[in-house]
């Protein structure tokens, strides 16, 4: 095993052009445990630490600009009014020490249909800003993922950062795990309302090979608000439209039973995530005198 | 040559007097805040080799052949072992029965067995070289239940067994059957108005102790070793490795290095005899740490148990009788299953008059992962049948739940099941008053900082699932009778050394006993226990090793009763001694030498009057009283084989629980608000420490109800979930406040009519979290752990 | 490889280092300094829990060769440290946040259940951090494996935020698995460390 300490983006490119088989780390929170438990031996690890662009972020006038590996706890911390979904995402993420190191790069990297960024980037509507010696690129979220643990990098790319718009209406994200901290995701659900383009957005993880979006769901939620003139009147979202909503999006998963949880429950649990994370950036965006937030 | 790590003598004095009853500190608390404290995996010795074992990836199959020269010959290897290599004719080990192969032999039984071991200058090194070895299996089917393992044409998992249970099993796939019949079950169920029948099932729990299997060994000039290991008893360890390497138990020199926790996990052999077998093969020291991963193979587990409970009671709440069968998995080898299974029938029916009786308890072998002691140990499993069975007893008579348990609860006096008068306090009823009385927190917590839900008071924690929707808050209650020490006729006695002294111009007690330290806080009481018997103030103890005779196991809640009884009544024979030199030096001075009862106190003789005789400096001079003596508490007797009468346990503990929890009923997350519980401790030696066990325990209890679960898949035999990521034990934000209230009823049997405390709290924890859950959710629920699958219907 | 770094305040090198080797690893083994605990190895119960440049992190998920250069706290420098922030008027890291409401537990409150009777005198003259001290005090000590973790993200989260609440505490140390406690005394103890430190004991 060889180790790659670039000092900076440049060098980390050559490197990674150099040595494609090369596994990145920054965090460490996957890769140091494949170590660990024997289950990975990489040719090479290509460190990132000492790139200090990664862990920077710029907030433009539409968009931020987030490095790969701002830590989860940076996003929370200062993140939250442009990115609420991401900065609920990041508070669940593992315990404060992983939050410490993770950031979003690891997840998009790993492309875990567990990573707990990817249904709140999905919802936002990221693209993912990679570059190899040859040039750089966006890659949108929705094309990001194209299997389980397979992602749409080229071997001798890097993920430099992530763009996701700045919030125009309320986000939300929850997530269920066994346990009330530190646990991987049975399955998740984000959402984001975009009231600018009066459009939903929906994020699942954990309950398809990749993570996905609830397409069907949007599509009946955007026509059903848009009929009913709902972004205009504020009016509450009739339960049956929510009930539909919920259930289009249980219909999107495509979830196996593991050691984690069943596959009918993971259908179960989306739905009810759908149907509440609704109600919540709902109430939010209709300025209920209830902040309905999670406080925490 | 350097080592470091080795444990070192721990004095500790006090300002007050530090005796018994006080909350004093723990002697080893400096060390452990400061990361001085040395555990079994932190020894180090310069020149040292580490070793790895290569475990079976199969569950069940026969071993066709192994080539271990790649591995052997990598750079850095100094050895690599199989049975082949085992240098004596013992080849196997076990607590009860000796049914453990050191190291595969043709056969494998279960998912994760010790194939080879590997020494090697670095771990990464001896990890490569084992994954090396090349080992060729030819599958077996797999037994997995009671069905399969005791079918007629069953896969014998142990053929031509020949232990002392062999001979009564009715099948040879059951390790050990006892059953327990008192009175006429048949006509008892005439008297019944009703009959409520139950069958439950409890998943296999791991005592996941945070310090990882570990140890060293180092090979000695005299041809013999020093081990430094985390046991939980040291010379029951001896008894089993010294034959296998074929040395005399007096060449094996056993130290206990610090110990990351047990709960019964550690009380079989992990990696004592492949560290010392590695250490004599190559003359070098050899460290063995398991990482998370192994540990789950390296030790033994909780019994997962079906349990099928018949239960009849009168109109007016009084039980009629019981009929209870118990299948516990033992899995492949039989580790304490004998003894749990003891444990399980005889107290089977809980703390309850209950004069029909007919319970029927065995343990299986399967090729499931071998299973033993955990704290509660096989009491558990019980607890939590017979508790669902009174709450629905109570529902359908229409009765408080709580006012039909003090109905038929036992007191003093009552008889067991087996026979057995219980002859000490036995305050059930009481216990369940002031558990019940206690204040109940306070409702909708999560708004109590304004108007915004705080996701942490929360069903779902920081996972932000619920605001409060779906939220149902449900209360209830358990209570159970554990037994303290070991049964059966055993012979359970420990040892302790104790020795006094004049150092530095102060009389100083040292105590030596081999009792294993595994967090519980032993040597605070053996420290306590010297100054109140020696009036000393400063008190050393000594590591705990076998240059001293055993203490038995720390376990069985058994600890403070019988190595404090053994450190007591060495300090009371060196008083003796003392006395006697104060006699024969002062006696002539003062008349009450003679007559009076003679006390030491704060550094003095003193009579019962107070009346100071000598200073202890002066009767000691420089001479120094040393004693070492056994101490057993009184005997009990092995349960009739058909009947499962007789004077079985020495003592009962009880504890009884409230949970208050709040269960978001749509996606079936649960959070435990509060557990509450009231134990009796006879008396509390260390009321501090006291409340630690009752909350830890509890806190286990809390895990088995809502979350822990070892997966083992059905088809394969094979563990799903061997890690801390998919094993998930409880987080400070799963667990709630434990209020606790403690009672003092003296056991006049006990020393200081103390009562063991460890156990009994993580009896009824989890009966209580599941009755607490039936009652937000109106469900059955007649398994442990609850899934969120359970109570959303999706299974 | 070899690998360069401050450990609580001074230089240490480490060489011959496997590249898949943890600061774990190097820290426990290669340094002598094992008070940083080995009992998940993949970030799942926080003993390992060192500071990394400040940062509260699990040591066995850090590269060893990560860390090359910069500055590790373990808990063997506990003491040193909160001695030093002490001494510089609050902050040994500059990292601290800015004092928050007094929501916290109260002196008076936080100690009624405090431990009766004498003191521990083992290592007597040893100099702790307050939470060091609290940790003893408290009973929040048992086995102690899981200790180390939580006493440096303990005396963190006492950095950032002198008067958490109750919830404050258990979100700030929901990485740290413990088996032997139950977590109440370990509750008690962070409230005791808190109330004290807000007295100026």
């Amino acid at each position: 095993m060889d180790f790659l300490r670039p000092a900076s983006w440049e060098e980390a490119l050559a490197a990674k052009a150099e040595h494609p088989t090369a596994v990145p780390i920054a965090g460490g929170t996957d890769v140091m445990v494949e170590i660990n438990f024997d289950h990975r031996r990489p040719e090479y690890l290509l460190d990132l630490n000492r790139v200090g662009d990664l862990y920077e972020w710029e907030v433009g006038e539409e968009t931020v600009r987030l490095g790969a590996s701002v830590p989860y706890t940076r996003i929370m911390e200062h993140l939250r009014p442009e990115l609420p979904g991401l900065a609920l995402a990041s508070h669940t993420v593992a315990s404060p020490q992983i939050r410490n190191r993770g950031g979003v790069g690891g997840n998009l990297g790993t492309a875990s249909p567990a990573g707990d960024a990817h249904p709140a980037l999905l919802a936002a509507g990221a693209r993912v800003e990679v570059e190899s010696v040859r040039g750089s690129r966006l890659i949108p979220i929705d094309d990001f993922y194209t299997g389980v643990k397979r992602n749409a990098l080229a071997p001798d790319e890097l993920i430099r950062a992530v763009h996701i718009d700045k919030a125009d209406g309320p986000q939300q994200y929850s997530k269920v795990g066994t346990r009330n901290a530190m646990v991987i995701a049975v399955c998740a659900f984000g959402l984001a309302l975009h009231p600018a383009t009066r459009t939903v957005r929906t994020g699942i993880g954990s309950a398809a090979p990749t993570p996905v979006r609830a397409r069907a769901a949007e599509e009946f939620l955007n026509a059903a608000l848009d009929e009913g003139g709902f972004w205009d009147n504020g009016r509450i979202i009739t339960p049956s439209v929510a009930k539909q909503f919920a259930e289009l999006c249980s219909a999107a998963c495509n979830p196996i039973d593991d050691v984690r949880g069943t596959a009918s429950y993971r259908r179960h649990a989306v739905g009810v995530m759908a149907r509440r994370t609704l109600m919540w950036t709902w109430e939010s965006y209709r300025g209920n005198a209830a902040r309905t937030e999670g406080a925490a | 040559m350097g080592t470091t790590g080795l444990p070192t003598n721990i004095t500790q004095g006090s300002r007050t007097k530090g005796g018994i009853g006080e909350s004093t500190l723990r002697p080893d608390g400096t060390l452990k805040v400061t990361g001085e404290f040395a555990y079994s995996s932190d020894m180090w010795h310069e020149d040292m080799l580490w070793g790895q074992i290569l475990r079976s990836t199969v569950a069940h199959a026969e071993i066709v052949s192994i080539d271990t020269a790649e591995a052997l010959a990598t750079p850095g290897v100094y050895a690599v072992m199989t049975y082949d290599d085992l240098p004596t004719d013992v080849k196997h080990y076990g607590l009860e029965i000796r049914d453990t192969p050191v190291l595969a032999h043709g056969k494998i039984r279960h998912h994760g067995e010790p194939v080879a071991i590997v020494a090697a200058d670095h771990p990464e090194t001896a990890r490569r070289a084992a994954a090396k070895i090349k080992v060729e299996y030819r599958e077996l089917p797999v037994v997995t239940d009671e069905a399969s393992a005791t079918a007629p044409d069953a896969v014998l998992v142990h053929g031509n067994r020949t232990d002392h249970h062999s001979g009564h099993v009715p099948h040879p796939n059951i390790v050990h059957r006892q059953p327990v019949i008192r009175g006429d079950v048949a006509k008892a169920r005439e008297r019944a108005d009703v009959i409520v029948e139950g069958e439950y099932v409890f998943g296999m729990q791991d005592q996941a102790f945070l310090g990882p299997e570990s140890g060293l060994a180092v090979p000695a000039e005299d041809g013999g070793v020093d081990l430094y290991v985390a046991t939980q008893w040291l010379h029951a360890d001896l008894g089993q490795i010294a034959p296998v390497l074929g040395l005399p138990e007096d060449k094996v020199r056993m130290t206990l290095a610090g110990v990351g926790g047990a709960f019964g996990g550690r009380e079989d052999l992990s990696m004592q005899i492949h560290a010392c077998l590695l250490a004599l093969r190559t003359g070098k020291p050899v460290k063995i740490v398991f990482n998370r991963f192994e540990s789950f193979f390296g030790h033994v587990h909780r019994h997962p148990a079906k349990l099928h409970y018949e239960h009849g009671a009168t109109k007016d709440g009084k039980l009629t009788h019981l009929k209870a069968r118990i299948v516990l998995d033992g899995g492949a080898y039989a580790s304490s299953s004998p003894a749990v299974v003891g444990n399980a029938a005889s107290l089977g029916a809980g703390p309850y008059v209950i004069e029909d009786v007919d319970i029927e308890a065995l343990a299986l072998y399967t090729n499931n992962p071998p299973c033993g002691a955990m704290r509660g140990f096989g009491a558990v499993q019980a607890c939590f049948a017979y508790e669902a069975q009174m709450d629905k007893l109570a529902a359908r008579l229409g009765m408080d739940p709580v006012e039909f348990r003090r109905i038929n609860a036992m007191s003093q006096g009552a008889v067991m099941p087996t026979g057995q008068v219980v002859d000490s306090p036995a305050p059930v009823a009481e216990l369940l008053r002031r558990v019940k009385a206690m204040p109940m927190p306070p409702e909708r917590q999560w708004l109590a900082a304004g108007e915004a839900a705080d996701v942490r008071e929360l069903p779902g924690g920081l996972s932000n699932t619920t605001h409060g929707e779906g939220v149902v808050r449900g209360v209830g209650y358990a209570v159970g009778i554990k037994n303290v020490g070991f049964s059966e006729g055993f012979d359970d006695y420990s040892t302790a050394r104790v020795r006094m002294e004049v150092v530095g111009g102060e009389p100083v007690a040292t105590v030596h006993t081999a009792m294993a330290e595994v967090g519980q806080g032993g040597i605070t009481v053996h420290a306590q226990i010297a100054r109140t018997e020696l009036g000393v103030t400063q008190v050393t103890i000594n590591p705990a090793n076998t240059q001293v005779g055993s203490a038995g196991s720390t376990s069985a809640s058994r600890q403070t009763y019988v190595t404090g009884g053994a450190v007591r009544n060495a300090c009371e024979l060196v008083r003796e001694k003392v006395l006697e030199m104060g006699r024969r030096a002062f006696g002539t001075y003062h008349p009450a030498w003679a007559t009076a009862e003679l006390l030491l106190e704060g550094g003095k003789v003193v009579t019962d009057a107070g009346e100071v005789l000598a200073d202890l400096v002066d009767v000691l001079g420089d001479e120094a009283v040393e004693i070492e003596e056994q101490w057993r508490h009184r005997p009990t007797e092995p349960f009739d084989l058909r009947t499962g009468q007789g004077f079985g346990h020495v003592q009962y503990s009880f504890a009884a629980h409230r949970a208050v929890v709040e269960v978001d009923t749509e996606l079936g997350m649960v959070k435990v608000v509060e557990l509450a519980c009231a134990q009796d401790v006879g008396k509390a030696l260390n009321p501090l420490s006291v409340l630690g066990q009752i909350q830890g325990g509890t806190t286990q209890g809390l895990g088995i109800a809502v979350m822990e679960e070892i997966v083992v898949d059905p088809k394969t035999a094979k563990v799903r979930n061997p890690s801390f990521t998919d094993y998930l034990i409880p987080t400070i934000l799963d667990t709630p406040t434990i209020p606790v209230d403690v009672l003092e009823l003296a056991d006049d049997h006990a020393p200081y009519g103390l009562r063991g405390v460890g156990e009994a709290p993580t009896l009824s924890s989890t009966p209580a979290v599941l009755a607490a859950i039936r009652a937000a959710t109106g469900l059955e629920l007649n398994r442990t752990p609850v899934r969120p699958e359970h109570l959303t219907g999706t299974a | 490889m070899r690998v360069t770094f401050t450990v609580n305040g001074r230089p240490q090198e480490a060489d011959d280092v496997w590249e898949g080797e943890s600061l774990l690893y190097v820290l426990r083994e290669r340094l002598g300094l094992p008070g940083s605990k080995n009992a998940c190895e993949q970030g799942e119960c926080g003993s390992c829990t060192v500071r990394l440049d400040g940062v509260p992190v699990c040591a066995c998920l850090v590269a060893a060769g990560q860390v090359e250069g910069r500055e590790v706290v373990t808990v063997e420098g506990l003491a040193d440290f909160a001695k030093q922030r002490a001494e510089h008027g609050g902050c040994a890291s500059g990292a601290c946040g800015t004092a928050d409401a007094a929501a916290g537990t109260p002196l008076d409150e936080a100690r009624r259940w405090a431990a009766r009777g004498s003191d521990s005198h083992t290592g007597e003259g040893t100099e702790l951090s307050p939470v060091q001290q609290a940790f003893i005090d408290a009973g929040a000590v048992q086995c102690g494996f899981c200790t180390p973790g939580l006493l440096v993200a303990a005396d963190e989260m006492l950095e950032r935020h002198p008067s958490p609440t109750d919830a404050d505490i258990r979100e700030a140390l929901s990485g740290n698995l413990c088996r032997c406690t139950g977590y109440e005394k370990i509750m008690d103890a962070v409230r005791l460390a808190a109330a004290r430190q807000s007295e100026g004991v």
